[in-house]
Parts: structure tokens; C-alpha cells; sequence
């Protein structure tokens, strides 16, 4: 696969569980690509170099920072953004606990933080708060202190396993 | 902060890559994990003429031991090596430093061998391969395989051995030796940052093999005595680093690591087994 550097390439990527195709330079970043060209713009863009955290999206299952890669990169891959999480607007059980823990104050830093915390309770099914803090390690948040989310991480791990528990001794 | 133009090559194999290498030479660059070239291309630190990814190369995805050695092909990523649970046996060392790398998300993508690759001062793999005396593997389209000693492939800051039309195909990380003891601690201002001052140690009978990063402009290996002389000897070796001040520490502060980390790292065990 080559693309020239003023070419427009079509790229087709698994988005949020839908197929979705948009053009892309290969000079353009996965996360503007996934916000101006496919409007996903729950996807949150601040420093650009790897830092902040807050554009990371699942790539093929497994959290990434979107400014790190390159749209062409993605190309025939599976993309999850914060907007795969909520059903019928209802939204899931981190997303839930996070308000009820009030860990956002202004939502900038979230979007990204949530996806990290699907990949990490799929690998880390029941975290300690070493674990949590660690994982947090790699987002910056400007406003809450983190507190709220470590709890509300804690919370939703200890809630799936009961779930899971329950279903067990269901059948 | 976007990247200048630059034509994209994605390789299917090793061949492909090298082919691309030879044809664009310094014009061009590998793409790894991206963890350190997307943001030096971000901030137009370099705008190379043509990207060639290897994340699709499927010969340079492999992780195997063999004559004594754990290789590591280039295709690699960080957090494979840290899912590896054979790998506290087979390099302890490399097992210790893993989780001191960026963070969670980048270890998802950041590759062992373009962390060889980008040669930062202050990087925990580079620093353990010196330390264990490992090898890298260069291969160019023409010239003959080099496999290149690892304190010889470090130059000096983002600097090393590697021509433009070679590519790092493998690293090499020697196997655990009976009656050494390994052990790896460093100092970062937040945890996941790069070090201040990140310390790998080979313990042997009457000696030690101390590696120290992020002090002197490339990962830097020294055999020093144990016992009584240890003390004066890890002196010396703070003095030697050449520290620098800079916004993180001040050059007396990251000497002053050298010498407590490293006493605590070689004699305290309650503390070395804590951290
Ligand atoms: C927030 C953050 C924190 C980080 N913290 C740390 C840390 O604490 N410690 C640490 O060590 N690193 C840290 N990193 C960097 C990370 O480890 C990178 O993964 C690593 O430095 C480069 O690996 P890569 O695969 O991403 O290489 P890339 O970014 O793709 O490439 C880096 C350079 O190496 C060259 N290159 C890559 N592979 C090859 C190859 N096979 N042959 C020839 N050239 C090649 C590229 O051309 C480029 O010049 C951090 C990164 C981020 C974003
Ligand atoms: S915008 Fe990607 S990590 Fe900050
Ligand atoms: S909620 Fe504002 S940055 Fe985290």
C-alpha cells in the first residue's frame, strides 16, 4: 500500500460497530480524521503529542492514543470511540458511576478516560486502587484530582463481578 | 501542530521496507509504534519525504528464544513483552523495568525495537540491554547483517550506529545467568514520565554491573566493587555522568541519585524488594 502525499485515500474502517469509509491524507491524524471527516467528535483532541490522553480510542480492541497514529494507519481496522459506549441513550455502568462519583467536572479529559477503562477492566477484570491509579497514570485531568474516578472504576469492577456471580449461580 | 506532507509506504515484510529504505535513504523513516515519531512529526521536529510502516510487516513479529538469548523482532510492541509471564525468567531485568515505560496506553503500541530505535537517554530499554550486554541486529538492502554490541549502537542523545538504509530488525537480550541478581529502580517526577535517573543492576559475587540512564547523553554501563569501596566508587561514577541541569533536576541532584539509588539498589534489600 502506497499513498502519495496529495492524495486523498479512501479509508474504510469498523466504527463504533458500523462500517464507515472518509478520505484522508496521509499526513492526517486518526483523531482529526475521526472527528472532522466521520464526526465522532467525542473524541477529544488537547496536546497533540501523546501526553494528555484524552483522544485515546480503542484501536482493534486495545486502547491508543489517536493523535499518535495516522488515519492511513487505521485503514481496515476496528475504531471505538466514547460514542460506541451509551444504548439508546442510556448511558453504560462506567458512564454512571463516573457521574455518580462526580468524576468530570468539565469533560475534556473523560471521553478518553473511559476508553482506557474498557480495555483496562477487560484485561483487569478486579483491579486494586494501585492498579486504577496506575492506569490513570497515562491521562491528564485539569480539574477533579482523580479521587472520583478511582472510586468509580473500583465500583463498576466490584458491580461486574457480582453481576457475573449472579449469572453463574443462575444457571 | 500537524505534520508537513510526507508520502505513506505501508510494508507488507522486512524486504519491503528495506527496499523503501534504500531507494529514499535519509528522506525517509520507519514508522513503529509512533509513540516517539508522531510527535517529533507533530511539532515538525522532522519532516521526512516518506513513512514506512512496519506494524503490518508480519517476518518482524516474533519473540523467540534462542542461543541464550531472547529476540526480539521489530514488529514487537512494549506491552506483548509485558503479557509475556516467561519473561521474569528468561530476562528478570527486562521484567522489572517493563512497567516503568510511559503508561498502559503507550506500551499498547510503543515497540521494543523502535525504543532501541529512538535512543533516548533516559529510556528503560535501552538501558537494560546495555546492562545485560545485548545486541542489535541491523540489516540494510545491500550491505551484510551487523549485529552491533549495544554499547556500541548508542551515540549519544537520539543518536546511533545505525546508517540511513539500515533498519533495527531484532534486538537481543541475553538470558538470565544463575547467581546474578537483577534489579532495576528509577526516579521519575510523576510516575510513567522519563526518568531522572534510572539505575539496572547485575549483581555478582564481589562485583556489580551498573547501568545508569538518564544522566550522561546514552545509557552508560561501569563494573564496580562491593563492600567497603562501593560507596567511593559510586562517587566516582555520579562525577563521571557528566549531569546536567535541567527544568526537571538540577546536575547535584541527579549525582546525588546516583549515588543513594544506587547504594539502596545494591545493598538494601528490604528497600530494592519494596519499590
Ligand atoms: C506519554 C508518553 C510517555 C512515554 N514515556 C516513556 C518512558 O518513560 N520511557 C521510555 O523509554 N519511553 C517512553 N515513551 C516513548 C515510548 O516508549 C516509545 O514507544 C518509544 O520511544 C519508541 O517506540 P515506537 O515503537 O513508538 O517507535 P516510533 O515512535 O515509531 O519511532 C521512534 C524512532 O525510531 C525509529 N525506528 C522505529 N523502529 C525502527 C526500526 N525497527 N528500525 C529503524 N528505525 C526505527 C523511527 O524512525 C523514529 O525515528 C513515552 C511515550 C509517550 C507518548
Ligand atoms: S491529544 Fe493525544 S494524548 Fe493529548
Ligand atoms: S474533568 Fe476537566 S480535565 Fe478532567
Amino acid at each position: 500500500m502506497h499513498v502519495r502525499a496529495d492524495q486523498r485515500f479512501p479509508i474504510q474502517i469498523e466504527l463504533n460497530g458500523r462500517q464507515r469509509e472518509g478520505l484522508a491524507e496521509p499526513r492526517m491524524q486518526l483523531c482529526d480524521f475521526l472527528r472532522h471527516e466521520l464526526g465522532t467528535t467525542g473524541v477529544h483532541v488537547g496536546c497533540e503529542h501523546g501526553v494528555c490522553g484524552a483522544c485515546t480510542v480503542l484501536v482493534d480492541g486495545v486502547a491508543s492514543r489517536s493523535c499518535l497514529m495516522l488515519a492511513v494507519q487505521a485503514h481496515e481496522r476496528r475504531i471505538d470511540t466514547v460514542e460506541s459506549l451509551s444504548r439508546d441513550n442510556i448511558m453504560n455502568d462506567l458512564q454512571q458511576a463516573f457521574s455518580r462519583h462526580h468524576a468530570l467536572q468539565c469533560g475534556f479529559c473523560t471521553a478518553g478516560i473511559l476508553m482506557s477503562c474498557v480495555e483496562f477492566l477487560e484485561r483487569v477484570p478486579s483491579p486494586d486502587e494501585t492498579q486504577v491509579r496506575d492506569m490513570l497514570s497515562g491521562h491528564l485531568c485539569r480539574c477533579t484530582g482523580y479521587t472520583g474516578m478511582v472510586r468509580a472504576v473500583l465500583e463498576v469492577a466490584q458491580q461486574r463481578q457480582e453481576t457475573l456471580v449472579e449469572n453463574n449461580n443462575d444457571v | 501542530m500537524k505534520p508537513a506532507v510526507f508520502d505513506y509506504v505501508r510494508a507488507a515484510n522486512k524486504r519491503e521496507a528495506l527496499q523503501q529504505l534504500t531507494e529514499h535513504g535519509e528522506q525517509a523513516r520507519i514508522i513503529a509504534g509512533g509513540q516517539s515519531l508522531m510527535a517529533v512529526l507533530n511539532m515538525r521536529l522532522a519532516q521526512p519525504k516518506v513513512l514506512i510502516d512496519i506494524n503490518q510487516a508480519s517476518d518482524l513479529h516474533y519473540l523467540k528464544v534462542e542461543n541464550n538469548c531472547l529476540k526480539v523482532g521489530a514488529a514487537v510492541r512494549q506491552v506483548e513483552l509485558l503479557d509475556r509471564t516467561s519473561l521474569v525468567d528468561e530476562v528478570p531485568l527486562l521484567a522489572q523495568a517493563m512497567p516503568w515505560i510511559g503508561h498502559f496506553q503507550t506500551r499498547n503500541r510503543g515497540t521494543v525495537c523502535g525504543s532501541v530505535a529512538h535512543a533516548d537517554p533516559s529510556a528503560e530499554i535501552p538501558l537494560c540491554l546495555v546492562t545485560l550486554g545485548g545486541t542489535v541486529v541491523l540489516e540494510s538492502l545491500k550491505g551484510k547483517r551487523r549485529e552491533v554490541p549495544a554499547a556500541e549502537f548508542f551515540q549519544g542523545v537520539l543518536t546511533t550506529e545505525k546508517r540511513p538504509d539500515e533498519m533495527v530488525v531484532e534486538v537481543q537480550f541475553p538470558l538470565r545467568e544463575a547467581d546474578v541478581i537483577y534489579r532495576f529502580h528509577e526516579v521519575a517526577m510523576r510516575h510513567g514520565d522519563f526518568a531522572l535517573v534510572a539505575l539496572a543492576a547485575c549483581i555478582r559475587q564481589g562485583e556489580v554491573d551498573l547501568g545508569v540512564g538518564g544522566v550522561a547523553d546514552r545509557p552508560t554501563l561501569r563494573r564496580l566493587p562491593l563492600g567497603a569501596e562501593l560507596k567511593d566508587s559510586l562517587n566516582t561514577l555520579a562525577w563521571s555522568l557528566g549531569a546536567q541541569d535541567d527544568v526537571h533536576a538540577s546536575a547535584p541532584y541527579r549525582r546525588q541519585l546516583v549515588r543513594e539509588l544506587g547504594q539502596q539498589l545494591i545493598e538494601d534489600n528490604d528497600h530494592a524488594r519494596a519499590s
